[in-house]
């Protein structure tokens, strides 16, 4: 029962502190309008494909989680507030509050681009399932987080942190990235439902995969 | 371990000239003449360098792997110097294997590289590889490099299984053996085609090639050691 | 909360190719206190460190008894108070809401605000504690680490260079809360200060 006190208790902590200092926010928001600007210019007239156009989303999604998810555990070393938390929480806390506020942050950052997307490409982008295409975002976006909050915690004990830390997340995230991928071509492109079904199994086959190896694993990291 | 030495060496040497040097002929009637399989002549010479390459950098993954899970129980440091040495040596194939398999590719299949899924998976397999020696150099204690990046191939190592379920879904084959290979012989080793002279010396060198990565390990283990206890020994004084 | 021992038995710490220290024993008990001194690099902010169960030595053994029964290295956080410079709080959150948020993170459930602004008063720090951290001072700041660390009322406090940045008054307060803590509980400063290092009932030689 503490335990999951002290979890929300620090993801509360974290929210605050976001909302305070917009350190991540504000950067991710801006990432995601460069970006789909960019693919705008690139494309300029053509007739992007559903394949092309759910690549570009996910493409979009990655780089902009590169920019920001690492904060969670960079912004304590570099305050040097690694030591305080160590001390008032055990690692099994540490990881699940970060894991949550990480999970937060995707699924804000793949609805802003969902928004962004339905404005921009209002006749390319054409949701054909939409039950694929939120079970994709949601299961793609738990997914994405489960994988790049370890990431994160072994960046943020490392020096060279900004470019590592997509250098390291990419060969991790790549089975997901294809297989959301996938699943998005298949909303665009209105297929049942039950076609999708083998890339769920896949999506909570990794989530689970991941959380679990994480949470045993993340002892060793954040540990000294 | 003078066998694994010098038997790596002959086993070696012998599959560089009977794999080259073995004749091939329509009719194979001796143990010294490769049959000609349609399509591949003697491209499918490759068979004897490519396949245990990729094999001894899928070997190299899992021993760091499992050394850098021990140095995490034990906190040893000699651990993390067997681990990354395997994983050095794995790279250093996955290399060799990447290369003998895009020339593969370009003569038999037409371009060097076609993201079918075997190709795809070697280069994951090498991000992996180039990745971890990037976490590695970006970590200056050498218990928190070890710990980290023992932690870094586990998680790899974690997302190794779905590539099997994922990939056959996304793209299509050109390996034999793929879903799409139209006749389903199997892998080319396990091919009705090859000569049994071909599959004995398929098989010893797989073995030559697993007693050259032992060999070298133990090289670059004691190189690791002797590195350390030299470093060690000028800062302590 | 009393009767908490604490034996350390033959530790070695090395890192990064070097020894820090090799086979350090001692035993402490509640109602003493302990200073720990030695030159520049001897590494005493890393035996304060282990002792807070933050870092695992290379060998040897820590152990926390309480009672008599040994505690598990994961309980004996909710016991343990720590001011060292290494130990930051949060810049963003005011003085106050840095106690509460800890404290409830920390789920001990029993601090009351009052608590909370009972030990601000007592370190000076009433009148600001609604101000954010990154204003304070840097004596402020090692105040309310005073306030954070003995915030649940901790067995065993350890105290890392205990009166840096601090003035007059603020040494003054450190040196009661130093001599309440070795009559209650365990305290162990790492000091190279002779006069801190005369507040401790005993003394070890960290080398």
């Amino acid at each position: 029962m503490s335990a999951v006190s002290s979890t929300v208790a620090l993801f509360s902590k974290d929210v605050r502190s976001e909302l305070r200092t917009r350190y991540a926010l504000n950067a991710l928001l801006m990432f995601v309008v460069t970006a789909v600007a960019t693919i705008l210019f690139a494309l300029r007239a053509d007739q992007p494909s559903p394949t092309v156009l759910s690549g570009m989303y996910w493409v979009v999604v990655f780089f902009t989680a590169m920019s920001s998810l690492s904060r969670i555990f960079v912004s304590e070393e570099e305050r040097g507030t690694t030591l305080t938390l160590q001390l008032v929480a055990s690692p099994s806390t540490v990881y699940f509050g970060k894991l949550l506020f990480n999970t937060a942050l995707t699924v804000s950052l793949t609805l802003a681009v969902t928004v962004l997307y339905t404005l921009v490409f209002s006749e390319f982008f054409i949701i054909q399932t939409p039950s694929i295409f939120f079970v994709t975002v949601f299961l793609g976006s738990l997914g994405f987080a489960s994988a790049a909050t370890i990431i994160a915690a072994i960046v943020a004990k490392a020096n060279t942190r900004g470019t590592l830390y997509p250098v390291l997340s990419f060969p991790i995230l790549i089975v997901l990235l294809m297989t959301v991928m996938n699943a998005t071509a298949r909303a665009l492109e209105g297929e049942n439902f039950s076609e999708a079904m083998g890339d769920f199994q896949i999506l909570v086959g990794y989530i689970l995969v991941m959380t679990g190896g994480s949470f045993l694993l993340f002892d060793y990291v954040w540990k000294d | 371990m003078k066998f694994v030495k010098y038997g790596s060496l002959g086993i070696i040497s012998f599959i560089v000239i009977a794999g080259l040097g073995i004749p091939l002929s329509p009719s194979p009637q001796s143990w010294l003449e490769f049959p000609v399989i349609p399509g591949l002549e003697d491209k499918a010479r490759n068979l004897f360098f490519h396949v245990p390459m990729a094999w001894t950098s899928v070997l190299g993954f899992l021993v760091s792997t499992y050394f850098g899970f021990r140095y995490l129980r034990t906190k040893e440091i000699d651990y993390d110097f067997k681990s990354v040495s395997a994983a050095g040596l794995g790279f250093l194939f996955c290399i060799l294997a990447t290369v003998t398999g895009a020339l593969w590719a370009r003569f038999n299949w037409g371009s060097f590289w076609s993201w079918d899924p075997r190709q795809t998976s070697i280069f994951i397999l090498l991000l992996i590889y180039g990745a971890y020696f990037a976490l590695r150099s970006a970590i200056e204690s050498d218990e928190k490099r070890a710990s980290l990046s023992a932690v870094y191939s586990i998680i790899g190592g974690l997302t190794a299984p779905f590539f099997i379920f994922v990939m056959p879904r996304m793209m299509s084959g050109l390996h034999p053996g793929a879903k799409e290979d139209a006749g389903g012989k199997g892998p080319l080793f396990e091919s009705k085609m090859l000569a049994p002279n071909m599959r004995v010396l398929f098989y010893v060198s797989l073995i030559g090639f697993t007693l050259l990565f032992v060999w070298m390990l133990q090289m670059r283990i004691r190189t690791a050691r002797l590195e350390y206890e030299s470093s060690r020994e000028l800062s302590e004084r | 909360m009393n009767d908490i021992t604490l034996t350390i038995n033959g530790i070695s710490q090395e890192f990064n190719r070097r020894t820090i220290f090799r086979d350090l024993t001692f035993t402490i008990s509640s109602g003493e206190s302990l200073a720990l001194t030695g030159k520049n690099g001897s590494g005493k902010s890393t035996l304060i460190k282990i002792l807070s169960g933050l870092l695992t030595p290379t060998k040897g053994t820590v152990a926390y008894t309480l009672k008599g029964t040994k505690v598990l290295p994961d309980d004996i956080k909710s016991a343990i108070g720590l001011v060292s410079p290494y130990l930051q709080l949060y810049d963003e959150f005011t003085g106050l809401e840095n106690l509460m948020i800890l404290s409830s993170i920390r789920s001990n459930g029993s601090l009351t605000k009052e608590r909370a602004e009972a030990l601000l008063d007592r370190f000076g720090l009433a009148a600001r504690r609604h101000d954010f951290v990154r204003g304070y001072s840097s004596g402020m700041k090692q105040r309310l680490k005073y306030a954070f660390a003995l915030l649940h009322a901790p067995g065993v406090l350890l105290l890392d260079e205990p009166t840096s940045n601090l003035d007059a008054e603020g040494i003054e307060i450190v040196q009661q809360v130093v001599l309440e803590q070795g009559k209650a509980g365990i305290l162990i400063l790492a000091t190279n200060d002779e006069g801190e290092a005369k507040w401790c009932s005993r003394r070890f030689q960290v080398a």
